[in-house]
């Protein structure tokens, strides 16, 4: 089990190829620094995040799940942000009810330009995080 | 041909799906005349040990009803898969953990200090809480362990076929247990039900509206011709097996997902998450927040989604804060 001292959070970040993953693009090239423990998983658009995958991010050892694309009006597929948002507050319950804190979950809008933007939700995310320490769901199949 | 030998046994379940084995009605002596009943406590007096003496595979088919809550279950669970050919989980508790997986909302500490303590109705002032083994001066006595998770019969032992439902519907019992008693077995995993969700056979009138607010039941009028998701009523069609013909559609109650998810939903909530959330008729994060909350269950989408599945879908239970 994973404790609270000697813990890296592992972040798992979908992000939309058009906007938050070019923008996490232009953060690396330039040189902008954040947390190397995200793991970016490129999705076409933030409206193909399924809740599933949120479910299965946490589910395979995420500390956090950050989901972020385009700001409203801008998304490549017109509406996919807004479907995304409008999934949010009722996984959030959900997610809260199975004892996954709201800051573990996120949706930010990120466009291909804010690079900084990025590193600083990230690292921010991070921070939250580790504050929270690790989710350890892994260990709540035991019996006894 | 010699009779098959036939086992119905129950773990962790209400009763309600021996009831609906009765409910057969007079197709239970069918059932006879090509099965000798080998244990069924609800027909007859079995003991564990006559299941004991038992050789492997003596049982050809046993259908077991109910979620693994404790050890005694877990031990007869793998003991009636010791001595049967064929395991069928019969019934919601069985196949998905069902009502009684809802206590993974809780571990077994909340449970007993609920339950044992707390609650205005007991009255224990002793503190008692069930132990494994007490000294008494006739000698020990013992309980048998409770699990801080109530799990699915699958995930305690090999499971070749599945009756969902809460109950199962009659029929499908029949037809189960006529293709199971016939001569050619279907593939393993087979679940005796349809493969589409609910909405998919559903002929409710769809006509694609949004929604601004979720409602009780109780509290509107409903349009019996319509799709009661779109009327604001929380349906869980969208992510619900057919199978039941619409149960409970036909009397005018929306789908509450006792058939568990298909293949392809593979999680109630997740998928209801999704279904519910695309009705939202907004474009506003505060307004969507607000339509969101407006939930019939604003507390409970968790155990109003998983009402019969949290045990099976991808968290199973409630987060423990001091798992190892
Ligand atoms: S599936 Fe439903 S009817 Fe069957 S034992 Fe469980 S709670 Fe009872
Ligand atoms: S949500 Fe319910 S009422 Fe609507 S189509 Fe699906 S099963 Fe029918
Ligand atoms: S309508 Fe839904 S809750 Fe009712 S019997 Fe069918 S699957 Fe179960
Ligand atoms: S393309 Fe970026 S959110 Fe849809």
């Amino acid at each position: 089990m994973r404790t609270k001292t000697d813990f890296e959070p592992l972040l798992v970040a979908f992000l939309c190829h058009w906007c938050a993953y070019t923008g996490a693009d232009f953060a690396g090239s330039a040189g902008i620094k954040y947390p190397a423990s995200v793991r970016i998983v490129r999705v076409m658009c933030t409206g193909r995040v399924d809740p599933l995958f949120v479910l299965k991010a946490f589910r395979e050892g995420a500390d956090g799940v950050l989901v972020s694309g385009c700001h409203p009006g801008d998304c490549h597929y017109v509406d996919g942000n807004i479907k995304a948002m409008r999934r949010e507050p009722l996984l959030a319950a959900m997610l809260e009810q199975l004892g996954i804190e709201r800051e573990r979950f996120q949706l930010v809008w990120v466009s291909a330009s804010e690079g900084e933007k990025f590193a600083r939700v990230v690292t921010e995310m991070t921070d939250t995080l580790r504050e929270l320490g690790p989710l350890n769901l892994k260990g709540g199949e035991q019996l006894g | 041909m010699a009779k098959l030998k036939l086992a119905v046994y129950w773990t962790a379940a209400c009763g309600g799906c021996d009831m609906a084995m009765l409910d057969m009605g007079e197709r239970v002596l069918e059932l006879d005349r090509v099965a000798d009943i080998v244990l069924w406590p609800l027909v007859a007096d079995f003991k564990y040990s006559d299941v004991r003496q038992m050789e492997d595979n003596a049982i050809d088919i046993c259908l077991l009803h109910g979620a693994v809550r404790n050890e005694e279950n877990r031990q007869m669970a793998e003991l009636l898969r010791q001595k049967s050919r064929v395991l069928v989980a019969l019934g919601s508790c069985a196949c998905f953990g069902g009502i009684p997986g809802l206590a993974n909302f809780f571990d077994r500490q909340e449970i007993f200090t609920w339950v044992y303590l707390e609650s205005q109705s007991t009255d224990n002032a002793g503190g008692v809480c069930p132990q494994t083994s007490a000294r008494v001066p006739e000698g020990e006595l013992t309980l048998p362990e409770f699990f801080d998770t109530v799990l699915t019969l699958d995930q305690v032992v090999d499971v070749d076929y599945y009756i969902p439902g809460c109950p199962p519907t009659t029929e499908m019992l029949w037809q189960a247990i006529q293709t199971l008693t016939g001569d050619q077995l279907p593939p393993k995993g087979t679940v005796f039900a349809g493969s589409k969700t609910l909405c998919d056979r559903c002929t409710r009138q769809k006509e694609g509206k949004s929604i601004t607010g979720f409602r009780r039941l109780a509290a509107v009028d409903i349009d019996l011709q319509r799709c009661f998701l779109e009327q604001g009523i929380v349906c869980c069609g969208p992510a619900t097996r057919s199978g039941c013909g619409g149960r409970c559609l036909r009397a005018n109650m929306p789908c509450r997902g006792c058939f568990g998810p298909t293949e392809h939903v593979r999680d109630q909530g997740a998928r209801l998450v999704g279904a519910i959330a695309a009705m939202i008729a907004s474009d506003h994060r505060e307004e969507i927040e607000k339509i969101s909350h407006l939930l019939p269950v604003p507390d409970d989408p968790a155990a109003t989604f998983y009402r019969f599945s949290l045990p099976h879908s991808l968290l199973k239970r409630k987060r423990k804060e001091n798992a190892s």
